[in-house]
């Protein structure tokens, strides 16, 4: 997890807030850091993260999280992390009996299906500890990414309805959180995920969005994020806070700053 | 606001967007009507029963009857604790609710059954939903249904947008500016033409509305405090004013393309005034002056 991020969403491991839905968006650049940053500060906050990876191998969040201070392969032999190696389960589908639930059932359909298996992974994966075991904090959904659901030709709607149910599950119920992240085509006119974007944000508590800068590359300012705060519990008079930092992503760590004043150009 | 909004009956419709969410605005029309008396319907799709009926007193939540399509509106843990039917019988059950009294129906929120319901289905629904008094033949005409849809706009293109809004007697968009939400709201009553206000408001924590006169001033710029301000027009090495006879010269100047009425009577009457001009030649060696008229042999 990165300390300056944690700072700047006022928040640390230890009071973590509880049953929010985080959605994660870039544009024009790679916001896959800020899934590493959740996925250890989950992890460090000593909650049960179930894990839909859709995009890369365990072995890599593997190394970036430990140069963030977590161990996947510990965590997930403790029990803590339940990881859907998304790459390599969905080859798995094609060689089962098709009688098999799989999470991933919906590569096999010809139509747009609906993500129900995926859903019922997902609740398994979170189910409450029976008493004798070690009690996690809370449980935390984490998805990279839900684009991608759509390139695979799962309808929006059916995005929808997934993280509807897990909101209902993971968020209501089980008084957990769920973080998903979404690509923001920007000027590529995909109604799809416009549509699974602008719905996602409806429901969220908190988006960041990771956006590259209007003028292109830059060595020392990779991009930057705005912070938009949605649907606090008692709507006041701060009610739709909206920071906006810049930041530069560093080896292990990422340094924010206030925009125009990256230690590059002082 | 919140009466003027109410007092149309028919279809109210809420449109917010990601950055301006509408549902405070939702909480308090109902709070209002729950006050006057009315029963409450509330078909909630995208939160929860705690989470909708948090901010209310139990006087209020007391006249709330919420129906619940957020646990599990497609029936897909198939416990039997869904409603039954899913979304599209829940909405006609409304139609056919049969208990008298006035009644405002919310809907939480249409957007959410616009992309699960048909939309010439939903616009049906939604007709019958305020037009109910028509339908009961003893129900007394001063009795209207409320019906409140809350709709996100960036989820649909123009034309359900377009269908749902020419259902909607009152309409309210939500935006703002800098923190301060504003309502741009059209009234169409019957047999009148379409009014629009703006309105700038706030909600309160307990859903009360607070007007508010304007958009928040611009928050004027700190004034440098290391920079004094100075008069640039001191030490100068050149004269920027004018004494009092440069001023006086300069004033009584006409210019000389200007028209004026002397220039206008001096071009009425010429050579009165004007010296007769004359023109001074001296032919060279080689001009040949001939006073003949070169035109003289043309035969025309």
């Amino acid at each position: 997890m990165f300390p300056e991020l944690n700072n700047l969403l006022n928040t640390t491991p230890d009071q973590a807030e509880q049953g929010k839905l985080t959605l994660l968006c870039d544009a024009k650049t790679d916001g896959s850091f800020l899934v590493h940053h959740f996925l250890s500060f989950y992890l460090k906050a000593n909650c049960k993260v179930c894990f839909v990876a859709l995009i890369q191998s365990f072995s890599h969040y593997n190394i970036v999280g430990q140069k963030l201070g977590v161990s996947l392969t510990t965590a997930r032999e403790r029990g803590q992390l339940v990881f859907l190696e998304g790459l390599k389960s969905a080859v798995d589908v094609f060689f089962r009996p098709q009688e098999d639930p799989h999470p991933l059932q919906f590569l096999r359909e010809a139509n747009s299906g609906n993500l129900q298996p995926l859903y019922e992974f997902v609740q398994e994966a979170l189910k409450p500890m029976d008493s004798g075991e070690a009690a996690w904090r809370c449980p935390v959904l984490l998805v990279d990414d839900l684009s991608v659901l759509l390139s695979l030709g799962v309808g929006a709607v059916a995005v929808l309805d997934f993280v509807h149910y897990c909101r209902a599950t993971v968020c209501r119920e089980r008084k957990g959180n769920v973080v998903a992240l979404v690509h923001d085509s920007g000027d590529a006119e995909d109604e799809e995920n416009d549509i699974l974007l602008n719905g996602l944000g409806h429901q969220s508590h908190l988006i960041l969005r990771a956006e590259g800068l209007a003028t292109g590359f830059c060595k020392d300012v990779h991009g930057q994020l705005r912070i938009l705060w949605r649907r606090p519990s008692q709507p006041t008079a701060q009610r739709d806070r909206s920071l906006t930092y810049q930041y530069k992503i560093q080896d292990k760590n990422v340094s924010f700053f206030a925009k125009g004043m990256s230690p590059a150009v002082l | 606001m919140l009466e003027l909004l109410l007092a149309l009956g028919g279809l109210v419709l809420l449109r917010d967007s990601v950055e301006w969410e509408g549902r405070s605005l939702l909480k308090a029309l109902i709070k209002k009507s729950a006050l006057c008396g009315e029963q409450v319907h509330i078909l909630g799709c995208e939160v929860s029963e705690e989470e909708f009926r948090e901010g209310f007193d139990s006087n209020i939540n007391s006249r709330l009857v919420y129906h619940d399509l957020f646990r599990d509106p497609l029936n897909w843990s198939k416990t039997g604790e869904a409603l039954p039917g899913g979304p599209l019988e829940a909405l006609r059950a409304l139609c056919r609710r049969t208990d008298p009294g006035p009644v405002t129906v919310a809907l939480d929120s249409l957007s959410w059954l616009l992309l699960h319901l048909p939309c010439t289905t939903l616009c049906q629904i939604l007709h019958a939903l305020s037009h109910q008094d028509s339908c009961h033949g003893d129900s007394s005409p001063g009795e209207q249904v409320h019906v409140l849809g809350l709709l996100h706009e960036e989820l649909h293109g123009p034309g359900p947008l377009g269908a749902l809004s020419s259902l909607a007697q009152t309409e309210v968009t939500l935006s703002g500016v800098m923190g301060q939400a504003s309502a741009h709201i059209l009234y169409r009553r019957p047999q009148q033409r379409p009014t629009h206000q703006t309105q700038w408001f706030s909600i309160l924590p307990d859903f009360s509305l607070e007007l508010q006169g304007g958009p928040p001033l611009e928050s004027q710029p700190n004034p440098d405090p290391h920079t004094p301000s100075t008069d640039p027009t001191t030490h100068l090495t050149f004269n920027l004013h004018l004494s009092k006879k440069e001023r006086e010269a300069k004033d009584s100047l006409t210019l000389p393309f200007q028209f004026s009425s002397e220039k206008q009577q001096a071009l009425l009457r010429p050579g009165l005034s004007q010296a007769t001009s004359h023109i001074f030649y001296e032919p060279d060696a080689y001009d040949d002056l001939d006073q003949e008229d070169p035109d003289d042999d043309l035969d025309v």
